[in-house]
């Protein structure tokens, strides 16, 4: 398989624009500067089939159509470069090692939606991924694919980094509206759509790192070289970035519909140490776990992972062998959950909190019987009663986790202390 | 004396204005100054970003109070971050961040006395490939072990 999106990043010096542009970089926006039209773009990449890949999967090519042409307000584009969800790591391996890549796929996408001013909201503690990125818009703008009339286009575009400063709900794109216009990271009520009421009530497109660092490759290449990889739904190659308990951690490229089970045994290496797979998270750690003998069949595409009762996500995955206890995963998430909860609807807000304690308390050897159908009524009354995501993101791993593995949960709460030990 | 930012930094600050599209889109970085200038965000520095920015004291607090990385007590010249989100969790966070509390003799949220090192557990910092691993000011620490974390902490004055 070709690689589309981690092409770049053995190479040394693969940040500086003298690296990039040898590699062929930026030939794509000379190309659309020059031959596309904005509706012409759109189509492009309609028909690639590129989907987002911050965790929804939405169509990117539907997403920017959604702009509205005639609008005299101001068009934004946002590339979301929040990376926070727990096992996720791909969008600053590309940040620190193919900036332009991304900053490339920014300048292409805002140029779809005809916006004069684009973002690149990247999450506060990342300082080295910024810096390069701010580098690259540097010397971006030196050479000129950045500013007023690029290349002769009569084409005007800014590019502004801005760092965000540690909130992982700003992941989510109306809480990074909220924090880019100035306020708390609060997520809005959808509809209205950022594509009509985005930042600052204008028309806006937010769009993950990911997601962006492929359409150099996909205009370069032509959509149908894109569509050729990958399954009928899910088209193209998708990164996944795996921890936990394999022999060889890291970012993996894989075309969609590859075998799960091949990703982590052959390419990572399996489970280390003779031991034997417990659970995984496929999609990053607001997504429900699955057994073993749950992902033997299961392809990295949105609709396999999906019928296996779980969601590709953001591609994190999250391998936990024989030695876990998964009350104490469990636990480690509901505090995530607790913890990042922005506190604006009441079921998330107070459900987040009460999960962690409860899990926390069955951990620590004083359960009570009947703790785990309150989890799972809790949790059940947070799902889809809350404006954004999150509030799923949250009660979703927990559901799973006691569903999955009630038998030691039990155990727990029986024998008032935890029975399995981990590390 | 009322707080107030050098020359340089309000000069700084102008240019960040600037760049922006609406003023008050400009919070988080001023926010970011104000923290750098005056080490963290207390009352009185809220109050002078809420002139800066004519926006309320009350409204800033809000944002600042919002934002893990936004400051509002003065804290350790080195500021340890030990990741304890699941994967690093999985790969002995929790031992790491005993070894430290051992090694600095302060809990977790806790200074040392000398005003050296602050130590807090923090959520995923998307290092999960290379766990356990810890933030200190900046700069990402990863794959660590006890004898790493040695030396690094000896290292920072």
């Amino acid at each position: 398989m070709e690689k589309v999106l981690l092409r770049n990043i053995d190479v040394l010096d693969s940040h500086t624009l003298a690296v990039y542009r040898s590699r062929g970089g930026y030939r794509a926006w000379e190309q659309v500067v020059k031959d596309f039209k904005p509706e012409q773009l759109i189509e492009e990449i309609k028909v690639s089939g590129l989907r987002g890949r911050g965790g929804a999967g939405f169509p990117t090519g539907m997403k920017w159509s959604f702009v509205p042409k005639e609008s005299p307000k101001p068009k934004y584009l946002v590339c979301n470069a929040d990376e926070s969800e727990p096992g996720t790591f791909k969008d600053r391996l590309l940040i620190e090692k193919d900036p332009h890549a991304i900053i490339e796929g920014t300048l292409i996408a805002a140029y779809a939606i005809q916006s004069n001013t684009a973002f690149i909201y990247i999450r506060g503690e990342l300082a080295f991924g910024a810096k390069r990125l701010e580098q690259a818009v540097h010397e971006a703008l030196e050479t000129g694919y950045i500013g007023k009339n690029i290349m002769g286009s009569g084409y005007d575009l800014d590019v502004i980094v801005h760092k965000g400063a540690g909130a992982y709900i700003c992941g989510e794109e109306t809480a990074l509206l909220s924090s880019l216009e100035g306020g708390r990271g609060w997520p809005k009520v959808k509809p209205p759509f950022p594509a009509t009421h985005g930042l600052f009530g204008c028309p806006t497109v937010v769009n993950n790192v990911e997601t962006l660092a492929a359409l150099p490759w996909i205009i370069e290449h032509g959509s149908a070289a894109y569509a050729a990889m990958g399954t009928d739904k899910s088209k193209g190659t998708k990164l996944f970035s795996v921890s936990g308990h394999i022999s060889k951690p890291g970012v993996y490229e894989v075309e969609m519909g590859y075998p799960f089970v091949k990703l982590i045994d052959e390419d990572c290496g399996g489970v280390p140490d003779g031991r034997k797979l417990k659970g995984v998270i496929p999609g990053g750690g607001s997504m429900p776990v699955l057994r073993p003998e749950e992902i033997a069949k299961v392809n990295l595409d949105y609709e396999s992972v999906q019928a296996a009762g779980s969601l590709l996500g953001s591609g994190g995955v999250i391998v936990m062998d024989d030695t876990t206890c998964m009350v104490r995963a469990a636990l480690n998430l509901a505090r995530f959950f607790a913890h990042e909860s922005c506190g604006q609807c009441s079921p998330c807000r107070e459900g987040c909190h009460w999960m962690e304690k409860i899990f926390h308390r069955i951990e620590h050897g004083e359960g009570q019987r009947g703790d785990l159908e309150l989890i799972l009524d809790v949790s059940g009354n947070i799902m889809g009663n809350t404006i954004c995501p999150f509030g799923d993101a949250a009660a979703m791993p927990a559901a799973a986790f006691i569903k999955k593995y009630r038998g030691e949960f039990e155990a727990h709460i029986e024998e008032k202390r935890c029975t399995v030990r981990m590390e | 004396m009322a707080l107030e930012f050098s020359p340089e930094t309000y000069k700084n600050f102008e240019e960040t204005l600037a760049r922006y599209p609406k003023k008050e889109a400009a919070i988080l970085p001023v926010l970011y100054l104000a923290q750098q200038e005056f080490g963290y965000l207390g009352p009185e520095a809220i109050e002078y970003v809420a002139r800066l920015m004519g926006q309320s004291p009350a409204r800033v607090h809000g944002v600042v109070s919002f934002y893990t990385m936004l400051k509002t007590k003065p804290i350790g010249r080195h500021h340890i971050q030990v990741c304890r989100t699941l994967p690093c969790a999985l790969r002995g966070a929790e031992q790491l961040t005993g070894f430290i509390k051992k090694t600095l003799g302060i809990e977790v949220g806790q200074t040392t006395a000398d005003g050296r090192f602050t130590l807090s557990e923090v959520e995923c910092l998307a290092s999960c490939g290379t766990a356990p691993m810890m933030q200190i000011n900046d700069d990402y620490y990863e794959d660590l072990t006890d004898d790493k974390v040695t030396v690094i902490l000896a290292s920072l004055k």
